[in-house]
């Protein structure tokens, strides 16, 4: 690991005047991401700004009748409060199908959003990569690509976003809060939050180089029969081959959002009318344009399958 | 008979006295280069934690990761290090009441906090009823993530105790209930190449029935 200075910032305006101040620093929160790749040497960062202990941890009710989640609230805090599971099942669910209780009891909510991708291209440093260093090209494309994209990839990369919680975030239409380093906020829709990979995959998310994220707000409850079915590997413990969360109104309508496919938490809302008619003619307009290789092909008719498992599920 | 505190002495002798002598054959080399180009002073940071109940100071390189300040700063070698990138939870410590990894985080960002190791558990003498559940019902072959198994196992059981849900959790408005299912995706953060994983459920089982 690359020796870097460390601080502790106690609030929002702290950290990104101290971002200011350090060209090249990083926030760190939970950590259990970011960490791992500096033993690797994927990131370098010359400072960290510890920003896990600005009391951005609660978990508010909003005056639209939603939730304000603090962007330190741990995922465990998270999964486990009572409204959460009462009225925003999906996200529970989400939360615990990632990871393991102990990185659960230390990430966060916005460090779950930026995680980076578990291509294992992007963490072997003697292949190329586009994210880890731009222009060196993608060993994926034409490597083992099993867990790849299969929308949204450009020539330049192919990897996925690994997060569960974020497919959810993406299913409530999750609005991300940040403030930048002239101390101005914005609310940024879920949809919005993450870049195409295009030619430049190294440019993950619309954030600017020191915004903070100090919140995640969700709407109003949308009542309907939450249920997240993430197929991996093995049982616990592992990344999504793929992944699907539903909500399912009574009347069959509801949303369908995409884990381990894209770039993104992956949602088209305009396929979701075709909801009550089945599995086959959603999967028509979420994936279509879909792009496969012979090692990942097997994801569109998973995503179908599982889809139509979780449906049926949901009619009970 | 050989007491477990003897045990323990010679073990530890032996891999000491390896690991010394693959030290003196390693630091040769780089002693010499780090005499041809004097690298930067490196940046350290103080830190204050309790570790077991004790208060422990330390000023430490930023880049420390809390299992190797509890390994190598403070000895506590209890604490193992199995792959040092959270997957397979040997490392696992119990910080502020909750389980972590402790090798997926920096010592210096736990100033003020309170830790427990293995070592704070229990003693030979005075074993925490986890580790003499795991005595009892066989819960290990080679040991070596014994100790994060422990430490995991007595935070999920205080995790089902405070409704945390799961991933098998059916009913996620009701209470999770201490069942093998439960336990089997709660410690799966916990990898054992010796696969004694059936044992260490039944004396999770045992301390949790013995509880109830």
């Amino acid at each position: 690991m690359k020796s870097f200075t460390y601080e502790r910032v106690d609030t929002p305006a702290a950290a990104t005047a101290a971002f200011a101040r350090t060209p090249g620093a990083r926030f760190i929160a939970g950590g259990t991401n970011l960490l791992d790749l500096m033993k690797l040497e994927i990131e370098t960062p010359p400072h960290l700004i510890d920003v896990s202990h600005i009391a951005l941890d609660k978990i508010e009710a909003t005056p639209e009748g939603g939730l304000r989640i603090g962007a330190m609230v741990r995922n465990t805090d998270l999964a486990s409060d009572a409204r959460v599971r009462r009225d925003y099942g999906l996200l529970t669910r989400a939360l615990v199908a990632g990871a393991s209780g102990q990185l659960r009891n230390k990430a966060t909510t916005a460090g779950n959003l930026l995680q980076r991708t578990r291509c294992p291209y992007f963490y072997d440093t003697n292949q190329p990569c586009n994210k880890r260093k731009p222009g060196s090209g993608c060993a994926a494309i034409g490597g083992f690509n099993r867990l790849h994209a299969v929308v949204g990839a450009s020539e330049a990369c192919i990897a996925t976003h690994p997060s569960d919680m974020a497919v959810a975030m993406r299913a409530l239409d999750a609005t991300v809060e940040t403030v930048d380093a002239g101390g101005k906020a914005r609310a940024i829709p879920i949809a919005d939050f993450y870049r195409a990979p295009a030619k430049t995959p190294h440019l993950e998310t619309v954030l600017a180089p020191g915004e903070l994220i100090t919140a995640v707000t969700l709407p109003r409850p949308v009542g309907g029969t939450h249920i997240y079915h993430k197929v991996r590997d093995r049982a616990s413990y592992a990344f999504a081959l793929i992944s699907v969360g539903v909500i399912v109104q009574r009347d069959g309508t509801g949303r369908v959002a995409l884990g381990g496919v894209g770039y993104k938490p992956w949602r088209v809302e305009g396929a979701e009318a075709a909801l009550p008619r089945g599995a086959r003619p959603v999967v028509d307009g979420l994936l279509a344009g879909a792009k496969t290789t012979h090692e990942n092909a097997y994801k569109l008719p998973l995503v179908e399958r599982t889809l139509a498992g979780v449906l049926a599920q949901a009619k009970g | 008979m050989q007491t477990p505190e003897e045990y323990e002495l010679s073990r530890r002798g032996v891999l000491v006295g390896g690991a010394a002598s693959v030290a003196t054959v390693a630091l040769v080399p780089a002693v010499a280069a780090g005499a041809a180009t004097a690298p930067a002073a490196t940046p350290t940071t103080k830190v204050s934690f309790k570790v077991n109940g004790a208060d422990r100071e330390l000023d430490l390189d930023t880049r420390v990761s809390l299992l190797d300040a509890l390994r190598e700063h403070l000895h506590l070698t209890g604490t193992k290090k199995g792959c040092d990138h959270g997957q397979c939870g040997a490392c696992t410590v119990i910080v502020d009441g909750r389980r972590i990894n402790s090798c997926l985080t920096l010592a210096v960002m736990h100033d003020g906090e309170n830790i427990t190791t293995i070592e704070g558990l229990g003693t030979p003498d005075r074993m925490h009823a986890m580790q003499d559940a795991f005595v009892e019902h066989d819960g290990y072959q080679c040991g070596y993530c014994t100790p994060g198994q422990i430490c995991s196992a007595v935070a999920v059981l205080d995790e089902i105790r405070a409704g945390v849900p799961s991933h098998v959790t059916a009913d996620l408005t009701a209470a999770p209930t201490v069942t093998a299912a439960e336990l089997r995706e709660r410690m799966s953060g916990n990898i054992c190449r010796c696969g004694a994983y059936s044992n260490i459920i039944d004396a999770i089982t045992g301390v949790a029935g013995a509880k109830a």
